[in-house]
């Protein structure tokens, strides 16, 4: 019965996503307002459908109902119920839903937030981001309905792949989606924009907070990937250049651009056609990834089940999207206005170039990722494109971006001069250079990828605190700069720290790999570790055998880490779970191998110290915190109380 | 100009996925099309006095099909390739891979055999040396020992109809 | 001779202690080197993992045969070259430098080179811009609005 209901409310939710997008942009064409103000009603019914259908899925898992396929095939009775509540989007058609529901969410969100805008814009952005949910409620009811029955039902689930039973199931998937799915936001905007005619300042002022929420999503959503991968994958590598991993980074890459080009268009009118152009790459690129995760047409450990049915409607549905969006561009582009002048330094000539790199930087993961696509297709070979492709090219081309980071927000707006810029950046030059070169000498010896990456840390560093002090010079407490100036700054700082954690782990880890019985002990910088052997226990769905690692230093006790190995029930899959004992400066890493011989007292074990990888998450928070803190600004909150700026005059204007 | 640089370079990429979505990216293609076929001597599975090696099949067209009892699609690629057997289209050596538990003589002997002859490749070696990654995979290898096509994943009527069998035809077998 | 006996006494004692661990692998030397080459190396069975971390099965017999061939002399190159022979560039992470891939390695500094060229047109007409001074009906309206509060 329940199942029925989710997938009845699908029907009616697409039967209100079809009104939310046809009459308010019909309306706003013809200036009817009536059919406009269908879009805020309309976007939040939706939305409660999804919602809906989204709790009847959840009910579906909470009670194990196995008559349904999607429950049958992705969850256990021994699963602990948590984990059978984030089974709902552990699958392609859950996940999917999760999609919608979370567009959903944003419509409706916009629908709430936006008293002060003109009605055609707020008819056209909703309509428009109705259209996107009728393709992909659309795609769910026709080829991935969540609420499938399967018949004879089985007497238990699949289970789980053991990977997914993780924290990190229940935070990163939402938050990655509400950081791509958030991005249509500033893509309806931007077609709202096209269709109208009508692009300016105040337009970039609206959907700037927007952007920068969506994108601070994105980036904790990432970030939250990369930790659970930490934690869960491998030996304690956080970044694979796995397709689906670029699938969202391709989105933050030109996020990240986006939302510094809607700066210059706030501020100065100027970048209007890059602004739009960047708004559309964004989610478009982030529709891309549903595609390339879902289609099966690229091999990655995150792909969910393939089926080129499935593949051929998402490819339908993004050559219409973006391919329509694209071509819009191309059409009305010429008739916005260009904005004032400016010259060679800058804000706008660097934020320009910080943009045109950032956009260099995700052509070259795009290119890494989809080459291997390109030679199939064109019958040439077979090849594979991994880590040291993406690694080698990706920091030489990054690395201007973070050198970038330290004048953009120095540099004044319309007409800077280098000589004037140098001047108030030499020291800061100075220090960071020698920081670098010196910084790795005192560690390991020469190694020019330290050199670079501390020195740009350092530079990042030391130029937000030249910013802190230009800004205060004249009596301006800390307190009373804007929250723009805090969250740009705080982010920029945020870069800084996690570059120096990369840095330093990246080449200074260290790692031992030894055969332990009860009692052996093993030295690692400084941690002497010892086993004290392995004992069996059942958990809710799995056996596991765990060990206990004393680890001490001088003689004093640091910790008693258990790292498992365990085999799960239905799936008779293996994992290990690592034990990580971590602090601000290092991390202590321990996994079991294999048992060495019957008895199972003597076993491979692998331990790695991991200098400053928390500084990775550090600096990602300070990253998202800054997001969340710009986008707070006085001036969007102010806008959002009941001042309605005279339409006329606000789309006026330079 | 350059305002529609954006959508040219989308649809190019359109073009590629749609292509995309009829392959499997997965699918390891073989260096050894065209070149000759690794050589190896091993014993045979129930017969470990007597030897065989590619060698033996000069001058005759044949298949090297690789299978090992304990994989599923094998099982499904049986009976045709018990029918092809026994129509005496083309030889077939079956190369045992990896059967560590020592059981396919006992599933020949349940099952019927459609080999000429059944090398026992008990370690992999031989199978890496062809570059095996899974089983079902078959080789056809012409009269001169060179690989001339490499089939992953089991043979099925359609499979021998629409690529095997025209390629045996090719090579005069 | 009180050290000969020290050290028969400790031999014989050995076996009781628990001791520092020894490491797992046979010859740690070559095994660094066989994890280095096989982190960039794709594991032929799985998704997407390198060869080092892989559990399938292909994988470990995949690491044993480097191991051996590293113990018989062979140099990085010449194991990279058994391997491409037996299953294609396919198994590189890193792809080669060849006329087919010149396109992949060249493009990154292509797209910088591009962007560059963009950035210097774009910023050529932006300074040979004049600002447009607002006309009448414009500044009026801005009154009002500065009006208002």
């Amino acid at each position: 019965m329940i199942p029925e209901l989710g997938h009845f409310a699908l029907i009616v939710a697409l039967l209100l996503a079809l009104t939310q997008s046809i009459l308010p942009l019909v309306g706003a064409r013809r200036g009817n307002l009536t059919l406009m103000s269908v879009a805020r009603p309309a976007a939040q019914g939706q939305f409660v459908f999804v919602a809906l259908a989204f709790a009847c899925l959840a009910w579906s898992f909470l009670t194990n109902d196995f008559t349904v396929e999607n429950v049958a095939r992705n969850s256990f009775s021994q699963l602990p119920e948590v984990y059978r509540f984030t089974a709902t989007w552990g699958s392609h058609e859950g996940s999917m839903l999760m999609w919608v529901m979370i567009l959903g969410f944003w419509t409706t969100a916009v629908s709430v937030f936006s008293r002060h805008l003109p009605d055609d814009m707020v008819a056209r952005v909703i309509g428009i981001m109705g259209l996107i949910s009728v393709g992909f409620l659309a795609f769910l009811l026709t080829t991935s309905n969540p609420f499938e029955r399967l018949v004879p039902a089985p007497m238990d689930g699949r289970d789980m792949n053991p990977l997914l039973q993780d924290w990190g199931m229940i935070i990163h998937p939402p938050m990655l989606y509400m950081g791509y799915v958030g991005f249509a936001v500033a893509f309806a905007f931007a077609i709202a924009a096209l269709l109208s005619g009508k692009l300016d300042a105040a337009w970039a002022r609206w959907s700037r907070p927007w952007t920068t929420v969506a994108w601070a999503f994105l980036t904790l959503g990432i970030v939250l990937g990369a930790w659970w991968a930490y934690r869960e994958l491998g030996w304690g590598g956080w970044w694979f250049w796995d397709p689906t991993e670029n699938a969202s980074f391709m989105p933050w890459l030109a996020g990240t651009a986006l939302i510094h080009s809607l700066a210059v268009t706030e501020k100065r009118g100027a970048f209007k056609a890059w602004t739009v152009l960047l708004a559309l790459i964004a989610f478009s690129l982030s529709l891309l990834g549903t595609f390339l995760v879902r289609s099966g047409v690229l091999s990655s450990v995150h792909a969910f089940a393939t089926d080129p049915a499935r593949g051929s409607f998402i490819l339908g549905f993004l050559a219409v999207v973006i391919g329509g969006s694209l071509i819009l561009y191309a059409w009305r582009a010429p008739r916005m206005i260009t904005g004032g002048a400016f010259t060679w330094f800058s804000r706008e000539a660097l934020l320009l170039a910080n943009n045109v790199i950032l956009l260099a930087a995700m052509g070259s993961v795009l290119l890494g990722t989809l080459y291997p696509l390109f030679m199939d297709a064109m019958g040439m070979g077979k090849i594979s494109v991994g880590p040291p492709y993406f690694n080698a090219v990706f920091v030489p081309v990054m690395a201007p971006v973070l050198f970038l980071v330290g004048v953009g927000p120095l540099a004044r707006w319309k007409e800077a001069s280098l000589p004037d810029l140098f001047a108030r950046l030499k020291w800061a030059l100075a220090v960071a250079v020698v920081t670098g070169l010196l910084l790795p000498f005192t560690l390991d010896g020469f190694n020019p990828w330290a050199t670079l990456g501390f020195a740009l840390a350092a530079w990042i560093l030391l130029t937000v605190l030249v910013g802190f002090r230009e800004r205060m010079q004249h009596g301006t407490r800390l307190t009373q700069l804007p929250r723009a100036f805090w969250g740009m700054q705080l982010a920029h700082l945020g870069l800084a720290w996690g570059i120096a954690g990369i840095t330093v782990v990246a080449n200074y880890q260290l790692e031992r790999n030894v055969r332990m019985n009860v009692g052996d002990y093993t030295e690692l910088a400084g941690y002497t570790f010892t086993f004290q052997g392995a004992t069996e226990y059942n958990g809710p769905n799995y056996r596991a055998a765990k060990g206990t690692v004393e680890v001490t230093r001088d003689g004093r006790k640091i910790a008693t880490l258990h790292p498992e190995k365990r085999i799960y029930n239905a799936s008779g899959m293996p994992m290990t779970e690592a034990a990580i004992h971590p602090s601000f400066f290092r991390d202590l890493y321990v996994a079991l191998g294999e048992p060495l011989d019957d008895q199972a007292r003597t076993w491979a074990v692998r331990v790695f110290y991991k200098p400053f990888i928390d500084w990775l998450w550090i600096g990602a928070l300070f990253l998202v915190v800054g997001g969340f803190l710009a986008a707070s600004d006085r001036r969007y909150r102010i806008a959002l109380k009941k001042l309605a700026i005279p339409a006329g005059a606000a789309s006026q204007g330079a | 100009m350059k305002r529609w640089l954006p959508v040219i370079v989308f649809f190019v990429l359109v073009g590629f996925f749609a292509k995309g979505l009829f392959l499997n990216p997965r699918e390891v293609p073989s260096p050894f099309i065209g070149k000759p076929a690794p050589a190896f001597t091993l014993p045979l599975v129930g017969n470990e006095a007597q030897t065989f090696s590619p060698a033996d099949m000069k001058g005759k067209v044949w298949i090297l099909n690789v299978w090992a009892p304990w994989c599923v699609s094998c099982r499904q690629e049986h009976p045709v390739l018990m029918a092809l057997a026994q129509s005496g289209a083309v030889p077939i050596v079956g190369l045992n891979w990896k059967d560590k538990d020592r059981e396919a003589a006992q599933l020949l002997a349940q099952h019927g055999s459609p080999y000429v002859a059944v090398p026992d490749d008990l370690s992999g070696k031989v199978g890496i040396d062809y570059g095996v990654t899974g089983t079902p995979e078959s080789y056809v290898i012409d009269k001169e020992g060179i690989v001339r096509m490499k089939h992953i994943g089991p043979i099925d009527p359609d499979v021998w109809k629409n690529k095997i069998e025209p390629k045996l035809k090719e090579l005069g077998a | 001779m009180r050290h000969l006996i020290f050290a028969i006494l400790l031999t014989l004692g050995m076996p009781a202690l628990a001791g520092e661990a020894a490491p797992n692998a046979e010859d740690p030397v070559i095994e660094q080197r066989m994890i280095k080459l096989s982190e960039n190396l794709r594991c032929l069975v799985c998704q997407n993992e390198s060869l080092a971390g892989s559990h399938a099965e292909l994988a470990e017999d995949l690491r044993r045969e480097i191991r051996a061939q590293m113990k018989a002399g062979k140099s990085d190159r010449e194991v990279l070259d058994y391997l491409t022979a037996r299953y294609g560039d396919y198994v590189l992470y890193q792809p080669p430098f060849k006329p087919v891939t010149y396109l992949l390695w060249l493009g990154p500094l292509l797209f910088l080179l591009i962007g560059g060229g963009v950035w210097y047109a774009a910023l050529k007409k932006r300074r040979a811009l004049k600002e447009t001074p607002l006309d009448e009906k414009q500044l009026a309206a801005a009154e009002q609005l500065l009006n208002d509060k």
